[in-house]
């Protein structure tokens, strides 16, 4: 990463009042190509929030957003995922009716299109389609070691394999950044480290940026590169792991006074 | 002139039904669940009320009490029968059975009472008010009183009792009710009791305005106070009242001034429009889901 | 990969055919058994009339289903569509009869009928989806009463100077040799019967065919993912507004097509047949069938149809009983305690007969 490239994601003076409490301010980050990036910080930093003001879930009171070089003001959520900007959610949020499967396929909703019509007819589009996204489904599941319990309704899937899923269901939407809001959330140490193993192998095979929300001290200075630390809605510090663990400031946030 | 008296007359109307409205709202804040059976409970309290005025030659004050025990009755024997079992179920699955319990009914009654149409006896006498040059029915003054009488008492029963307050709980957060050592079953009842209690009065008061009783009387009358419960936010009590009242000088003025068979269009078309405008009625709570 | 079922009979049963090939052939044999009975005159005529009704029904819950079931949101103004369908398909039929024979005229009529239901429906579905759940439902209520209401205010008519239509009775005249084809609340009369069984068995076959491939498509999985998790579905680009919007005119559309059909099988037809009690009627068929199950809204809709009929000997009491059929069977079926009572009753029994 080189400083005179382009941020795939740019954000500035961003902030969110709600009501009158202010959740976020002057929130300033940058994501380059390729990194995988950390934001952490104690409960009700607003780590959330600021995914949520990156998808557009929330509209951003102050500041702007950035992203591939395109200002993100006024778009919609659907409209940012299909810009390229995929999450997952801190609280699980599958297809829980449909199978493993089927919530990978459907999200190539907007990479690999094909009308009603072709679908109700069964035209010859309808069947290349189709094989083309049952064919990336699978890759992807594989990948997130999800292979064997393709046909299992979502709901069903052990607890670690659903935030799995989540991850391989944003891939098929195919970004350029990926937001993963704690990831290993209830993990055991064995499944973080596998975890890990799979985020990196996900970026490096999709040649994507990543930034996640995380409190697994293991996986967040284990596997990123840079670490934004956000407190009371506000940037605490940031810079490279063995920076913020030795900054003080940052000790204190997560200690208490 | 001609105006005022159709927004009295309206306001009537408005008033039978607030409060039917207030049991599906009330039914509906407690219990989560739109009780479709509830129009048929008015009729039967329709019946019952005609049979003991009629039959029985019963005084009106003692018949009135008759048909809202009777009613009260029948609400809390049908929750614990056919609702309570299915506490856990889906809201859809509660409906239906709502439904089959609206069959039941209408169609026990039509056996046990035939289909063809009883005449209501008047209970009180025909006159009308007049006050400067405005005639209103006195029986149109003793429903919206009747109103009035029965909203204040639900409001300080809500606000000021223990049970009330326990009762809010319960349509806050069911299970933090139950931690606080709150019944929840004998609430719900409670409800179910207190919302038909109330279909007994409004059908002495809507057959005493439409004397005609029949086994379906009380299904159009229970869409439109189901619709004024929604009007004004379903789950508040002050909404049913506001839903109710709206809902009856509408129909009624849409009747005077646009059209007697397109009123019903109107009224249904202000529902709509209510509701894109404010999508949970004028005074339900905003919901958000959190993500 | 996962191993691929070999043949005709491992395509038609593996997991994601089964549903759809026990559909067809429901609805096939049962029409095969129906015809023979009917060509050997074994059928009774109270059981003749209620042939074409029942397809009418059918094809209407399959509609409902889509919405109920696989979009998830509770419609309660399905016969209003149904209503749209049935008079609209009646006008095309009058204004085509003399010239048009009468099964290219009813396939029209059904088709118009059809497009003009998806028509309104996506007029009627833009305001509704912008709600959710209960007050969804209770505007879809709404809507169905608002339809019903004004084709009971509707005079149309046909004369020599052609196709009349108004709101209004009084300002309402046909000239020498007119006809009306909708008379206000006395609805459509004189209507030529050409509905049929075998058309009616080709409906319901479409529209399981549209929803079954739908289902099974980009579309579908959309749909459905809306429903499970609409912030999720968002999250990954699916337009909930779109979706949803598809599902409900489609479902509008297969009630239109069902209102149709269901319009010319009577010479007479009132729109007050089209309440919300009818709408409620075809949604016990769905929800008792099992949403999203159409398999199950086949057979629901054809017992609770025809249930009716069945107790007639019982005359009086028979919506007594099929009101506490149904109250008994919502309960069986969805409270735990009574599930687990049924189910050792069962045990038992086939103990005793082993």
């Amino acid at each position: 990463m080189s400083k005179n490239e382009t941020p795939i994601l740019e954000v500035k003076e961003l902030g969110i009042d709600f009501g009158g409490l202010t959740a976020v301010n002057d929130l300033d980050l940058a994501i380059y190509n390729k990194e995988i990036v950390g934001l952490i910080g104690p409960n009700g930093a607003g780590k959330t929030t600021v995914f949520n003001l990156l998808t557009k879930v929330y509209k951003p009171t102050r500041g702007t957003i950035f992203f591939d070089g395109k200002d993100t003001a006024g778009k919609t959520v659907v409209d940012i995922n299909k810009a390229g900007i995929a999450r997952t959610f801190q609280n699980i949020r599958l297809f829980n009716n449909l199978t493993v499967l089927d919530n990978v396929r459907t999200a190539y909703h907007n990479n690999i299109r094909y009308s009603p019509v072709e679908a109700v007819l069964r035209l010859p589009g309808y069947y290349a389609k189709e094989r083309e996204i049952e064919g990336k489904s699978r890759e992807l599941l594989e990948i997130m070691e999800l292979g064997e319990y393709a046909d299992v309704t979502a709901g069903n899937l052990p607890y670690g394999a659903q935030r799995r899923l989540e991850i391989a269901r944003a891939m098929a939407t195919e970004p350029k950044l990926l937001l993963l809001d704690e990831p290993a959330a209830g993990m055991n140490p064995q499944e973080t480290e596998d975890l890990m193993r799979m985020i990196r192998f996900v970026r490096d095979h999709f040649q994507i940026a990543v930034l996640l929300i995380e409190h697994d001290m293991q996986l967040v200075m284990g596997i990123c590169e840079r670490i934004y630390v956000l407190n009371y809605g506000m940037l605490l510090a940031q810079g490279l792991p063995a920076e913020i663990q030795a900054n003080p400031e940052v000790i204190k946030a997560y200690l208490g006074d | 002139m001609r105006f005022l008296s159709n927004l009295v007359t309206g306001l009537g109307l408005g008033s039978v039904y607030a409060i039917i409205a207030l049991g599906y709202t009330m039914v509906y804040g407690i219990a989560k669940m739109l009780n479709f059976a509830h129009g048929d409970v008015i009729m039967v309290g329709a019946y019952i009320a005609f049979f003991a005025l009629t039959k029985f030659g019963l005084p009106l004050i003692p018949g009135i009490l008759v048909a809202v025990v009777g009613c009260t009755v029948l609400g809390v024997v049908v929750e614990r029968l056919a609702y309570k079992p299915l506490r856990q179920a889906s809201s859809l699955s509660v409906l239906i059975t709502a439904i089959g319990v609206s069959y039941f009914l209408q169609n026990g009654a039509q056996l046990l009472w035939s289909a063809s149409p009883k005449m209501f006896p008047a209970i009180i006498s025909t006159g009308t008010l007049n006050i400067g040059g405005l005639s209103i029915a006195y029986l149109t003054l003793l429903t919206i009183a009747t109103c009035i009488v029965v909203m204040v008492c639900l409001t300080l029963f809500i606000n000021k009792t223990k049970t009330g307050s326990a009762m809010r709980a319960c349509s806050e957060d069911k299970g933090a009710a139950q931690l606080m050592g709150i019944n929840v079953n004998r609430i719900i009842s409670l409800t179910f009791a207190i919302g038909s209690g109330l279909a007994a009065i409004a059908a002495v008061l809507l057959c005493a305005n439409y004397p005609t009783v029949t086994p379906t009387l009380g299904s159009m009358p229970g869409i439109k106070a189901f619709t004024a419960a929604v009007f004004g936010g379903i789950g508040s009590i002050p909404g049913a009242l506001l839903g109710g009242l709206l809902l009856g000088i509408i129909e009624i003025l849409s009747k005077a001034y646009i059209s007697t068979q397109l009123s019903d269009v109107i009224v249904f078309g202000v529902l709509i429009v209510i509701l894109l405008v404010k999508p949970t009625g004028l005074l339900g709570k905003k919901l958000s889901e959190k993500v | 990969m996962k191993k691929e079922n070999k043949g005709i009979i491992g395509y038609l049963f593996n997991n994601r055919h089964r549903s759809r090939t026990i559909s067809y052939g429901m609805v096939i044999i049962a029409y095969l058994i129906l015809e023979a009975m009917l060509r050997t005159g074994n059928l009774s005529n109270l059981f003749l009339g209620l042939l074409v009704p029942a397809t009418c029904y059918l094809v209407a819950a399959i509609g409902l289903n889509l919405n109920v079931g696989v979009s998830g949101e509770l419609n309660l103004g399905q016969a209003g569509f149904m209503a749209v369908g049935a008079f609209s398909g009646v006008c095309v039929s009058g204004v085509l009869a003399g010239s048009v024979p009468a099964i290219p005229r009813l396939i029209i009529a059904i088709i118009v009928g059809t497009i003009l239901t998806a028509l309104i429906g996506f007029l009627i579905g833009i305001p509704v989806l912008k709600l959710q759940g209960d007050y969804l439902a209770i505007v879809t209520l709404a809507f169905g009463q608002i339809v019903m209401n004004l084709i009971m205010n509707l005079y149309v008519g046909l004369d020599s100077s052609g196709l009349k239509f108004s709101f209004v009775q009084a300002n309402f005249t046909l000239g020498e040799g007119g006809k009306f084809l909708i008379n206000g609340p006395m609805g459509a009369t004189g209507t030529e019967r050409i509905a049929t069984f075998t058309a009616g068995v080709i409906l319901v076959i479409i529209a399981l065919v549209i929803v079954y491939n739908l289902i099974y498509s980009r579309s579908g999985r959309a749909i459905m993912a809306a429903r499970d998790n609409r912030i999720a579905a968002e999250s990954i680009g699916i337009d909930i507004a779109k979706t949803k919007m598809m599902a409900f005119v489609i479902s509008a559309a297969l009630a239109g097509a069902a209102g149709a059909l269901y319009g010319l099988n009577y010479s007479t037809m009132v729109a007050s047949k089209f309440d919300y009690n009818t709408s409620i009627l075809i949604l016990v068929y769905v929800v008792l069938g099992g949403l999203g199950n159409f398999n199950g809204t086949l057979i629901a809709t054809v017992v609770l149809f025809l249930l009716p009929q069945l107790l007639r000997g019982l005359q009086d009491y028979r919506m007594l009983i099929y009101a506490i059929i149904l109250i008994v069977i919502m309960l069986v079926t969805n409270n735990e305690l009574l599930k687990t009572k049924v189910a050792s009753l069962r045990g038992r029994k086939q103990k005793a007969k082993a």
